[in-house]
């Protein structure tokens, strides 16, 4: 036998989740966006329990965890800083402000720093547009950020 | 149905309602290229997802060009399938697929038999006119498969076949775009999932992204080694595949010529997996009857139905995914594993060759045996009863590169005393064979009485689940068979149920049984080539003057010399196995916040 280890609170956060959807297969996708919102992230044995439970494979599990940018597998950092890569960002330079955030941070975009303070994602447009481009850093929004901003805004949370 | 009437390329046709268009094509004798479509016709195997375009055609009066694989005819319809604007097309979407794809044709193990190779080809692609990013996955090396997915082109064949047909899971899509192909769970290896090695991923997969891993040069080395005695065992279904790899009809049994090729590969001795097979008709028809017998004197401990164990992936598939069922199979080891065991004790004792300097090969249309031999259970002090195990197509590899014109080459027969068979051992090659040849066997053990029609025709066919009740004097005896682990998994269900009343249940992991194997020459959708090796399979069983493995008299003559009784402890210890509970089990483990 294989033994798959999950701290026991989550297993049952995650067979909670599975079971208020009635273990319907199709609501993969939403069992996942709810673990994922209880868990903060989608780790392998997360996914393996959640396949149990819905009785489908893990690797089908995995095949929609690694189609849709939204979820992540790996654990978010105290302080998840989120870059708006919508039209209106893009075209005012929030490329330009992703890689001085990648480069100050030495991870890529998706991933955690090694001492889990900060992590990196992407979004599509938030709905902030006049602000382009926009930086959320856990709950609270900056607006026209400059990579030179950038060091600024990370010495925040240091 | 009713018919409707179409025309494709200017050709007038009648067909039924609700035909595509490819097959509406196929019946006018137009062959229109496909990639990603995929059909194993009256064996319930299709994928279908309309992903490559490759297979568009013109239908008057629509703007766009239309997937002639999904899109069903409708009445008065006129198709176009080579018009300039099509041939264009269908190169351009070639060269897009082309242009993520290592061209590695001249070194690639699929060369020569790999559908994108061919089509580019026959759409004579002369250049790449996009030159694209390459993808670079690392390669996974499984016991029995190569995942080189490098050269995926997300036909999802495979993922069919593993998900839909034997509902095994091991596979999905994953990622998006440039990123996208089929993999394990997690980008893991092969051998972290539950694959069962059934090899029908490799069977279907179009390109070199799945093959088997080679072990030719390894035989190539042992057969060099003057230390070494080779001997060769080879599986029933493989002398009615193998003549495909050299060009002959489909269909062709080729016993002799196999034999007399392994000799002129300098073989030792070339003996027949078919031996083995009379072997475990003894054993497991030995353990059925006891089953049987215990049974009806109301013995409430004895497992029933017993589910024949001869097919190595099927193993695997009831150690992940019925681990509550592992006593209920036969003990009874794989014909390739006994075959081993008595090569390396009664053989090697006779020729007077130690252990380790006999080599044992085997020749299988299988590659869920490659991993078979490399269980743990099956060594002694760490050597394998089996060295290596190589496939139909392997074998076909090694007869190429050492000149023989196989063609040209007498008919032999295999050497004794592991090469005499009866009818019964090469309808192992088929899916009900087994089951067929244990009644056959049963039968005049339980009676008493000759059985005077030796032909079970009512366990025969190619359904993937099928019932049969056969007489045993006043007894009936219910029989399950199924073929394809989706097929399995219904009838283990029914039976975990409690809905079903069988004495013994066979099962076969591939599709149509072994003829259809991971390891066999590839079948490129083409059933009716699995249908010409199942009727060989059986004309073989007809021409054998004994068709009953107990009356074989070289297994007569291991008994009495070697094993003593069917079943005893010497027959147990050399040829019957045990299976683990592989499943996974998620377990929670006390939170470290509330300690
Ligand atoms: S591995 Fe082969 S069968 Fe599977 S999707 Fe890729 S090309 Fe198709
Ligand atoms: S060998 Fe069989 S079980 Fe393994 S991945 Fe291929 S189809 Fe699935
Ligand atoms: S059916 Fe035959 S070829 Fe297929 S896995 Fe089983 S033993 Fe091997
Ligand atoms: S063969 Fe028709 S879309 Fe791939």
């Amino acid at each position: 036998m294989a033994y798959i280890k999950l701290v026991e609170s989550s297993l049952k956060t995650i067979k909670d989740i599975c079971a208020s959807f009635g273990y319907r297969k199709g609501d993969l996708i939403n069992v996942l966006h709810k673990v994922q919102g209880a868990l903060g992230y989608l780790s392998a044995e997360t996914q393996e329990a959640v396949a149990k439970e819905l009785g489908i494979s893990a690797a089908t599990v995995y095949g929609v965890v690694s189609f849709y940018s939204f979820f992540t597998m790996k654990p978010k950092g105290n302080h998840p800083i989120s870059i708006c890569m919508g039209t209106a960002c893009y075209v005012r330079g929030a490329e330009k402000v992703v890689n001085e955030f990648k480069k100050q941070l030495g991870v890529e975009i998706g991933e955690t720093t090694e001492d889990g303070v900060f992590s990196l994602t992407c979004l599509r447009c938030v709905g902030a547009c006049g602000l382009a481009p926009v930086v959320t850093v856990g709950e609270k929004v900056y607006g026209h950020v400059v990579p030179d901003g950038v060091e600024g805004i990370l010495n925040e949370y240091k | 149905m009713g018919k409707i009437k179409v025309t494709i390329d200017y050709k007038p046709l009648e067909i039924e309602e609700g035909t595509t268009v490819l097959h509406a094509a196929r019946q006018a004798g137009i062959g229109i290229p496909t990639l990603c479509y995929f059909q194993l016709h009256d064996m319930g195997i299709e994928n279908n997802p309309g992903g490559c375009r490759i297979c568009v055609v013109e239908i008057e009066g629509r703007r766009n060009l239309a997937p002639a694989c999904v899109t069903v005819c409708t009445d008065g319809m006129v198709i176009k399938t080579n018009t300039i604007r099509v041939l264009n097309s269908r190169r351009t979407v070639l060269e897009l697929i082309l242009s993520n794809h290592p061209a590695d044709c001249l070194i690639c193990a699929k060369s020569g038999n790999c559908e994108l190779q061919t089509l580019a080809h026959r759409l004579g692609v002369r250049q790449i006119a996009y030159q694209g990013e390459q993808s670079h996955f690392r390669e996974d090396r499984s016991p029995s498969i190569i995942r080189d997915i490098d050269k995926c082109i997300m036909c999802r064949r495979c993922e069919m076949m593993c998900n839909e047909v034997q509902t095994v899971g091991a596979l999905s899509a994953i990622n998006r775009g440039f990123d996208s192909v089929v993999a394990p769970a997690f980008e893991q290896d092969l051998i972290k999932s539950p694959c069962t090695y059934c090899g029908q991923c490799v069977a279907v997969c179009p390109t070199g992204a799945l093959t088997e891993i080679d072990h030719t040069p390894e035989i190539l080395r042992a057969l060099a080694d003057p230390t070494k005695t080779v001997v060769v065992q080879t599986a029933p279904a493989v002398r009615v595949a193998l003549g495909e790899e050299f060009g002959m009809p489909v269909g062709t049994i080729v016993t002799g010529k196999m034999a007399a090729s392994l000799r002129r590969l300098g073989f030792d001795y070339v003996f027949d997996t078919d031996f083995a097979a009379d072997l475990t008709i003894m054993e497991e028809g030995t353990e059925l009857l006891g089953r049987i017998s215990a049974f009806l004197a109301g013995d409430k401990d004895v497992k029933l139905p017993i589910l024949t164990s001869c097919c190595p992936g099927w193993v695997n598939f009831l150690e992940y995914n019925f681990p509550n069922m592992k006593d209920v199979p036969s003990t009874a080891k794989s014909p390739q594993q006994m075959f081993g065991a008595i090569a390396k004790t009664y053989f090697a004792d006779k020729i007077n060759v130690k252990r380790e300097d006999l080599i044992v090969v085997s020749v299988m249309p299988c590659l869920a045996k490659k991993y078979e031999c490399q269980r743990d259970e099956f060594k002694v002090d760490n050597d394998p009863d089996v060295n290596y195990s190589i496939s139909t197509r392997e074998l076909a590899a090694l007869i190429k590169q050492a000149n023989i014109s196989f063609h040209e080459l007498p008919d032999e027969d295999f050497d004794n005393p592991l090469g005499e068979s009866s009818g019964a051992a090469p309808i192992f090659g088929v899916t009900g064979g087994v089951i067929e040849a244990a009644m056959r066997t049963a039968y005049e053990l339980f009676t008493g009485q000759k059985l005077e029609k030796v032909d079970f025709i009512e366990l025969r066919g190619l359904e993937g689940v099928r019932k049969a009740t056969i007489k045993m004097g006043d007894q009936d005896i219910h029989i399950g068979i199924a073929n394809g682990l989706g097929n399995a998994r219904k009838l283990l269900e029914m039976v975990n149920k409690g809905e079903a009343d069988f004495h013994a249940i066979e099962i076969m992991a591939c599709p149509a049984g072994c003829i259809g194997g991971g390891g066999q020459p590839l079948h490129h959708g083409d059933s009716s080539i699995i249908k010409k090796r199942a009727a060989a399979i059986y004309e073989e069983d007809r021409n054998k003057p004994i068709r009953k493995s107990h009356e074989n008299s070289y297994i007569i003559k291991l008994y009495e010399e070697f094993l003593g009784k069917p079943c005893n402890e010497k027959a147990h210890h050399l040829l019957h196995t045990h299976y683990f509970d592989k499943s996974t089990v998620i377990e929670g483990t006390v939170d470290v916040e509330n300690n």
